[in-house]
């Protein structure tokens, strides 16, 4: 399987990067244009309910595009993880929403169509684009006075299936149904008020609708690919990695990356609440196994400098956590050699802590005097007072994928 | 495109006119192959980079570069300008810059090929070609504005956000559709 995204820029280059950005958007500029989207009596027609190009176009485009990206995650050509899906800022979204269906039929473009009109050398797509420039430029100069509201409803990467918390499959099909029963009615409004005659519509659209609703039922059956089945796809590599030891990282390198200022460390936790409270290390957050696949989606959106470890009293545990994270593509995840036992064995002093006589695998090792959980000096040891010495296994890998922003 | 093949001259004046030239216009494709076509286009963008597609951000870029080169201290004070510029940052150093250079080139190309290149003003019968330009940078001023406090267009929000699944954008875009409804019976003479 090749990888998704791919990395461009090691591939072709910066240019090589930018020439594929640039063919995409020619692309998209070129449909646009045969779809008549530089006619703004032709789309501002949408709101009167003449000629409903707009919705056709926009609504087919949404539910190829979908069908097509389920349909590839749900094979495994593509990773649902690392596609960028614009973050929900809910209430920002529906007034900047508003304020623009509002320039939409005044100014009878949007910021792409009005591109294409300019192109095509239309004068009313070359206003409508000096217009917008003009008011991103007011936005730019006026949004940090309200940047609390512009900020605000912030619900991170939130998608519908998991907003109805029903599996990804059944909406897409919900969704290319909606989309049938809308160009249904379009087709009508349209009779009605733009006086067209629907029966003079090309029957191959038809052919089309059940097509897509073919592949949308195959796509739900199917299904999206689970956490075990990522994991199953990449097992044989990672599994080396395991093996190599590479992935575990000493309790001294750690220290030095918790302060490396440079760096967001994230410590995830897996033990249990009661070994949680008893000690852990700085800033940890405690967490279950099963709990971490929801959790990764939002992993996903820590900043690039962000290094996640996983710990457990051993590594068993943390090791299972990393498989998890790794799973669902969350980037730069490293495991606590010997978890936080071991942690203890190089940082606590003798009186801080009691070796317990009796431990099994995967249990706490020591005994506390209280739980203090991570008010123990051993929770974030001295940089200054230790000698560390270890061979460094943490590269910081930049990720590609969802940082982009659609646009951003 | 036959009628510049047919001329020997190499003249590029004959070429420019011959480019522009009046030609029959073509009818606009079905609008279900036109979305089908786009949905493909979209889906390439994701598959081949992880990103959709974005027009809005690239204009965007475009003001904070000419602000920057205007006044680099004032990009340097403000925030939402300094994420994008200031410094050494270049803010035409993004892939949805290319994506608006190809956007116009895409355009030009199929209005070219098409017989849709011709100098015009898309109005309404009821107002004048001044007035259509007035009304058309003030309506761009509203979409510009409201592009950036949604954090994206029509291309970036509803149909790459859309397709993708996410609530936001599914709730912009159904706002985008509401704000168009609101208004569209108080300045039907725009347009009818």
């Amino acid at each position: 399987m090749a990888p998704f995204p791919l990395p461009m820029s090691e591939l072709f280059t910066k240019f090589g990067e930018f020439s594929i950005y640039a063919m995409i958007g020619f692309a998209f500029g070129f449909v646009l244009e045969i779809s008549g989207f530089a006619n703004s009596p032709k789309l501002a027609a949408q709101f009167y309910f003449k000629d409903l190009t707009v919705l056709k176009v926009m609504f087919t485009a949404i539910v190829v595009a979908m069908v097509l990206v389920f349909g590839a995650s749900s094979v495994g050509l593509l990773d649902y993880n690392l596609v960028w899906v614009p973050p929900t800022y809910l209430w920002p979204g529906i007034l900047g929403g508003l304020i623009m269906g509002i320039g939409f039929i005044i100014g009878g473009f949007c910021p792409g169509t009005s591109l294409v009109a300019l192109a095509t050398r239309k004068l009313d797509g070359l206003f409508f684009t000096l217009g917008a420039l003009f008011g991103i430029f007011l936005f730019g100069e006026s949004v940090d006075a309200y940047s609390i509201f512009w900020n605000s409803s912030y619900y991170g990467r939130f998608t519908i299936p998991e907003w109805l918390n029903v599996n990804t499959g059944i909406v897409v099909l919900a969704v290319v149904l909606m989309a049938l029963f809308m160009f249904w009615g379009g087709e009508k409004l349209e009779a009605i008020f733009g006086g067209k005659d629907p029966r003079q519509a090309p029957r191959l659209r038809y052919a089309g609708a059940l097509g897509l609703l073919l592949v949308a039922g195959l796509v739900a059956v199917i299904g999206q690919p689970t956490t075990a089945d990522r994991w199953a796809r990449i097992a044989q590599e990672k599994e080396l990695l395991l093996n190599a030891r590479a992935v575990q990282v000493s309790p001294a390198e750690l220290l030095a990356n918790l302060h490396d200022t440079k760096l967001k460390v994230v410590i995830l936790d897996v033990r249990s609440e009661a070994d949680y409270n008893q000690f852990h290390l700085v800033d940890a957050r405690r967490v279950e196994l099963k709990e971490l696949p929801e959790m990764s989606k939002k992993l996903l959106l820590e900043p690039a400098n962000t290094i996640f470890i996983t710990t457990s009293n051993d590594e068993g545990a943390a090791t299972e956590a990393w498989k998890i994270l790794v799973a669902e593509s969350v980037p730069n995840v490293y495991i606590l050699e010997g978890g936080v036992n071991n942690w203890l064995a190089v940082f606590a002093g003798e009186e801080d802590i009691l070796p317990v006589t009796v431990a099994s695998a995967e249990s706490l090792r020591y005994d506390f005097p209280a739980a203090l959980g991570s008010k123990f000096k051993a929770a974030l040891p001295k940089l200054e007072e230790y000698q560390l010495e270890y061979v460094p296994k943490i590269e910081l890998k930049n990720k590609r994928g969802p940082g982009g922003g659609g646009c951003g | 495109m036959s009628n510049i093949a047919s001329t020997n001259s190499g003249s590029r004046a004959f070429f420019m006119k011959n480019l522009f030239a009046h030609r029959q216009a073509r009818p606009y494709v079905n609008p279900y192959l036109g979305g089908a076509l786009l949905g493909v286009v979209l889906f390439l963008a994701f598959f081949l980079t992880g990103n959709g597609l974005g027009a809005s951000g690239g204009l965007n870029r475009l003001v904070v570069f000419f602000e920057d080169l205007v006044a680099p201290g004032h990009v340097n004070r403000t925030p939402f300008l300094l994420s994008m510029a200031g410094g050494d940052k270049n803010p035409l150093d993004n892939w949805v810059v290319p994506v608006v250079i190809g956007t116009l080139l895409g355009g030009f190309i199929s209005g070219w090929l098409n017989g849709r290149l011709k100098v015009e003003t898309g109005k309404g019968p009821q107002i004048s070609v001044r007035q259509r330009w007035l009304m058309a940078f003030i309506g761009g001023g509203f979409m510009g504005y409201g592009a950036r406090l949604a954090r994206g267009c029509t291309s970036g929000q509803a149909l790459s956000g859309g397709a993708v699944l996410s609530v936001g954008s599914w709730a912009f875009m159904f706002a985008v559709f509401a704000g168009g409804y609101a208004l569209a019976y108080f300045v039907r003479k725009l347009w009818n």
